[in-house]
């Protein structure tokens, strides 16, 4: 097969997922009597028209990263994190509870120890889900999605009970909510007048330092290699059961630390629904930004632009936020399946022979004249 | 209230809340005994529930009234067989990773019902339901009649669809081609039997199955629909089938255990003794991880071939 074809194949195959997922999406869309043709220019455009809306798309990007280069470390690593839900919910806990207790503390010491016990939290939330598929062989899917559900009834536990905000309780609104992090352990925000955060350097610092621990350590090369195929790796003498664990706790730590930058970065406090589903878009965008950094950054600003556009599709074309679950779920399915057909020598062979058939590429003759 | 009176509610309780789970977790029976786990259970079950809702919600009058019950069954079962056939069409001619696109149908079809509420619904609202329909006679044995007896029409199907899916798995030629499927594929084809029609046949029964028991949910249960009204279920049926070992009746007795600890969960909270309401809630999911860690090494039983997709054309 010459390259030009393979090009072709691979542009073909892409072409068509993307296509069937914008299918399901208007698909859907005309389903509920919105304008697709309006709704996707809104979603599109309408983020980058004004500076405040541009930045959100990167608020919204820096989660996404984060989450994204989890995931990609725990699915690098033959294990399927799916719950990152729970374990940001674990670093917003962990962070904003530090915050409170440490409230006098400078911010140069302040600040790092939240983010680090975000971290924590998260990676100790990931590590259960970890530690089950090692030693028990808990099919790890099952565990987080379990988790997250867990996760849920103890952030609204913590939330209306033990650390709730004084106030709420004395006007009476009981609103679950924890009182205001001190300003110590805030974030800088990086242009007045906007939500964007430093946390957006972090995340790409963190990008960078995921490449290095996956291709550039011994670590990652056994993480990998464990991911790639494990009877190889086990005889090669890598502890696969170890590192699926290692693979959890960075999965988790990294979903941990997103939800801390939420924290001290944007909202300041704990509040109810602050995730609003960054776990579940996480393993989109690590999927579409091909399970690696490079990927993932511009994966998550794509996908920034998409949720803001979402939101803002609710108010001008009247579509529920709850799209955008319709889209993720469509762009993972045509994800998957169009991997397998850019991956899989079997079915290039059969497209190169449907092809020759209607006479559209060379004979196998030529191609073999041709050599390598 | 006496504990003898406790034990009989919550065992009553117990028996109607398992039948969504039963459902779903034998629809997903007979995809994992044919090589395909579908973790989508959970978008599916949300579907049917949604769909099923719909048809009370709209037909309040005309010739069709007072059958609205069965059309909505009929449209979520109609609904779960078509996203059972968008799955096979993606995990078993696509051939991608079974994992990460259950997540997707999950996130699709939760995200469709959920769109779909929202536009044609909006907020909550309830519907009639199906009514309880006690068997003549033996509803009125003492104790073992209110347990068994005295619940709506679909309870009493739901567990005949235990022996029937038993039957179906090892009595009849197709069950036989599907646990083929499942288990060796490669001699299975070489026996003639086709792959991916016997996968496509096992994934439209689950889903049409786990459309029904969403259905359950949305009409005999709740009697109403809400985004978060499977919360999990269809994750639930998903672990049921490996603590049921890949067996109806195990599954049964899976279920049955979960609705027992949720019937147990809201008689604590009824019941006036002080716990805190959300850990009541998390019992289930924590049940469900020890279940899973402890049914360990049944996983040996399980179906060969599960979570491999087949291609004819591989050389091995």
């Amino acid at each position: 097969m010459s390259r030009w074809f393979r090009l072709l194949y691979a542009a073909t195959v892409i072409a068509i997922a993307a296509g069937a997922a914008v299918l399901a999406g208007t698909l859907v869309l005309t389903l509920i009597g919105a304008r697709p043709l309006a709704t996707f220019g809104v979603v599109f455009s309408g983020p980058l028209r004004d500076v405040f809306s541009a930045t959100e798309i990167l608020v919204r990007a820096v989660p996404l990263t984060l989450v994204a280069l989890g995931i990609a470390i725990s699915f690098r690593s033959g294990i399927l994190n799916i719950g990152a839900e729970g374990q940001i919910m674990m670093g917003i806990l962990g962070s904003s509870a530090l915050a409170l207790k440490l409230s006098g503390w400078p911010g140069f010491v302040l600040l790092p120890a939240c983010l680090a016990a975000g971290a924590l939290a998260g990676a100790a939330w990931g590590g259960i889900a970890g530690f089950l598929r090692a030693r028990f062989d808990v099919n790890e899917i099952l565990s987080t999605v379990m988790l997250n559900y867990i996760a849920g009834q103890l952030y609204t536990f913590l939330l209306r009970g033990p650390m709730i905000d004084p106030a709420e309780l004395m006007t009476g609104s009981g609103t679950p909510q924890s009182m205001r992090i001190p300003r110590a352990a805030w974030l800088d925000r990086l242009v007045p007048g906007t939500r964007l955060h430093s946390g957006l350097l972090l995340a790409l610092a963190l990008a960078f330092l995921t490449w290095l621990l996956l291709w550039r350590t011994t670590l990652g090369y056994r993480m990998r290699a464990a991911g790639a195929g494990r009877k190889a790796a086990r005889y090669a003498g890598v502890r696969v059961e170890r590192s699926l664990v290692v693979a959890m706790l960075f999965a988790g730590g990294f979903a941990g630390l997103a939800g801390a930058v939420e924290v001290l970065g944007v909202h300041h406090r704990a509040i109810e629904a602050i995730s609003s589903g960054y776990g579940f878009a996480g393993i989109v965008v690590a999927l579409f930004g091909g399970l690696h950094p490079a990927g993932i950054v511009p994966a998550a600003a794509f996908f920034g632009l998409l949720l803001v556009g979402a939101d803002m599709t609710q108010r001008a074309e009247g579509v529920p936020a709850n799209m955008i679950l319709v889209l993720q779920g469509a762009i993972i399915l045509a994800i998957v399946s169009a991997n397998m057909y850019l991956n899989n020598p079997y079915a290039q062979e059969r497209a190169a022979r449907f092809f020759r058939r209607l006479g559209l590429a060379r004979s196998p003759a030529a191609s073999a004249e041709e050599g390598p | 209230m006496s504990a003898g009176h406790m034990v009989y509610d919550i065992v009553s309780l117990g028996v109607p809340f398992s039948v969504a789970l039963l459902l779903a977790a034998l629809g997903e029976n007979f995809n994992q005994r044919a090589g395909v786990f579908n973790l989508g259970c959970d978008g599916v079950m949300s579907m049917g529930a949604f769909l099923a809702f719909l048809a009370p919600y709209f037909i309040r009058s005309g010739p069709i009234a007072p059958f609205t019950n069965l059309v909505g069954f009929a449209l979520a079962a109609a609904g779960g067989a078509l996203l059972g056939l968008l799955f096979a069409l993606v995990t078993v001619t696509f051939r991608a990773p079974q994992g990460i696109a259950g997540i997707g149908l999950q996130l699709l079809a939760g995200g469709v019902a959920g769109t779909a509420f929202r536009h044609f619904v909006g907020g909550v609202t309830g519907v009639g339901g199906v009514a309880t329909w006690p068997v003549p006679g033996l509803s009125r044995i003492p104790l073992l009649g209110g347990i068994l007896f005295d619940h709506n029409p679909v309870v009493y199907l739901a567990f005949l669809a235990v022996p029937a899916s038993s039957y179906l798995l090892h009595q009849t030629p197709w069950g036989l081609r599907l646990r083929a499927v499942g288990t060796h594929p490669r001699a299975a084809d070489t026996m003639g039997i086709s792959v991916p029609r016997v996968r496509y046949q096992a994934l439209v029964l689950g889903g049409a199955m786990a459309g029904i028991g969403g259905a359950y949910l949305s009409l005999c249960q709740a009697k109403m629909f809400a985004d978060d009204l499977v919360a999990g279920r269809g994750f639930i049926a998903v672990a049921l089938v490996y603590f049921g070992r890949w067996s109806p009746w195990g599954i049964m007795g899976g279920a049955l255990l979960f609705s027992l600890a949720q019937a147990f969960q809201l008689s604590i909270q009824v019941g006036g003794i002080h716990f805190p309401y959300e850990f009541a809630v998390m019992l289930p999911y924590v049940l469900v991880i020890l279940v899973l860690a402890l049914a360990r090494r049944s996983r040996k039983l399980g179906p060969a071939a599960l979570g491999r997709p087949y291609d004819r054309e591989v050389r091995v």
